[in-house]
């Protein structure tokens, strides 16, 4: 039995990642995503929606040329962590940490701060955007890897989940897909990025779909068979004519991204979260 | 060609306005969303003043984010206009005439807004920091404590917005799915 040597990583230095995390995030979008949504414009078949997605690219520029936030709702902080199993923290509470950063970057970033501290009766905005919504897996290695994807309010209320069965298949999973964007219309400032997750179970879908709106814009799956009804998807949807803020036009999503997970004999869950045209997130690994 | 107009609006101005239009407004708007609607909606409802006179004007859909040193405002798009659907017929009927967000409203809203020769405008959802800059001064008029909810009077110059719902009940967003609709 060999003893594997842990490796220390403090705190503080965590809480400093996720500060600059906030920051850059909400600023500085992805190159990708512009590049993508830059490709889309040209290709735009109705004038209105090409003046549309010319001015969101201006004001993707602007926001990284003069450090503002791209978008006012700078989101829910979600932060998926990927925390080597022989990393020890020292100094103090990994969660207390990443919600200090939050915190910090929050403020110093001029960025909106979107949480209130209980749901229904009060609904009382926490003043610093805390807490983060943390999902944390344990992997092989001694690093820590932080994520940080922003989330706004307007994509993410257009989103849902179906507990299908197993006879449902692709058609079924489609037609919930495609049916989930056509409902959404406008609302979630399209052209949007499609997060699909299939399989798990009731919690892990929706889970899955989130992680997929984290890869590259425009990534594919590495199953080719997942990759071909991402491609299908894409092409059925922008044949909607929903386009750019729902004006009308090809343009409604930039990208389809689908993740999935073994499952029960019995069940096909199937979860669309969907992002804006915005799509934020970054990572740094300690 | 975008249409030059101001505000409060006009009966002329409103009855001018058709969905697809372009227009650049420019003048006071007052912001609101979820949390100042419903204290909004409470006052009306135990009859009491208003902290802002909402005759003629237009209220803009937005939580801004906090202004930077110098800035008069942060980034500052329109919010998802559907959940002020429940408050807006009541808002129309004590004089509001123009509603800035996005997406879509529901048949309640518009059919309010034909009663009440309201409009409905749409900005670039995302496009904050662009919209920003149009921005020229705000100050919070009411409910400081609901932070980037609160109610604050903006003075915008050629705010650049679409008219989606007109007087005559024409829905852009309707005409624009039919025009470019292939499936």
């Amino acid at each position: 039995m060999g003893c594997t040597k842990q490796r220390v990583i403090q705190a503080g230095d965590i809480a400093d990642a996720m500060e600059t995390l906030c920051i850059s995030a909400c600023c500085n979008l992805p190159k990708e995503n512009l590049k993508r949504i830059e490709a889309f414009a040209a290709a735009e078949e109705s004038e209105v929606g090409r003046q549309v997605l010319e001015m969101i690219l201006e004001n993707h520029r602007l926001a990284a040329r003069e450090q503002r936030p791209a978008c006012q709702d700078t989101g829910l902080a979600v932060v998926f962590l990927e925390l080597g199993q022989d990393v020890r923290i020292e100094g103090r509470d990994l969660v207390e940490a990443i919600n200090e950063g939050v915190r910090r970057g929050y403020e110093k970033g001029y960025l909106r701060k979107s949480v209130v501290s209980e749901p229904l009766f009060e609904r009382k905005n926490t003043r610093d955007n805390t807490p983060a919504i943390i999902h944390t897996s344990i992997v092989a290695g001694d690093k820590l890897k932080i994520t940080l994807a922003p989330k706004g309010g307007g994509a993410e209320n257009m989103s849902g989940v179906a507990m299908m069965i197993p006879a449902a298949g692709v058609e079924g999973v489609r037609k919930f897909v495609i049916e989930q964007v056509r409902k959404a219309g406008p609302n979630p400032c399209p052209p949007v990025v499609v997060g699909v997750g299939v399989g798990g179970n009731f919690e892990v879908a929706p889970l899955l779909a989130k992680k997929a709106l984290v890869r590259p814009m425009g990534s594919k799956n590495p199953n080719p068979a997942y990759a071909a009804l991402e491609d299908e998807l894409l092409e059925a949807i922008n044949k909607l004519g929903i386009g750019p803020q729902g004006l009308g036009g090809s343009t409604t999503a930039l990208a389809v991204h689908i993740e999935y997970a073994p499952c029960h004999i019995a069940s096909l869950p199937v979860a669309v979260n969907l992002n804006c045209h915005v799509s934020p997130h970054q990572s740094i690994t300690l | 060609m975008a249409k030059h107009i101001t505000t409060p609006l006009s009966d002329e101005t409103i009855a001018s306005l058709k969905a697809g239009d372009q227009v650049l407004l420019t003048g006071v708007v007052y912001t609101a969303r979820d949390a100042a609607h419903k204290r909004l909606i409470a006052l009306i409802k135990e009859g009491k003043e208003l902290p802002i006179d909402l005759q003629g004007q237009v209220i803009y859909y937005v939580g801004p984010a906090p202004a930077k040193p110098g800035d008069p405002i942060g980034s500052a798009g329109p919010t998802t206009s559907m959940r002020m659907d429940p408050y807006a017929p009541t808002l129309m009927e004590h004089g509001m005439k123009g509603m800035i967000g996005k997406g879509m409203r529901s048949k309640e809203v518009r059919d309010a807004m034909v009663r009440h020769r309201s409009v409905y405008f749409a900005a670039v959802g995302g496009a904050a920091a662009l919209v920003a800059k149009r921005i020229k001064s705000a100050e919070v008029v009411a409910y400081d404590d609901l932070g980037p909810e609160a109610i604050r009077k903006l003075y915008v110059e050629d705010l650049p917005l679409f008219v989606i719902d007109d007087i005559h009940g024409d829905d852009l967003y309707e005409q624009g799915v039919a025009k470019y609709r292939k499936a």
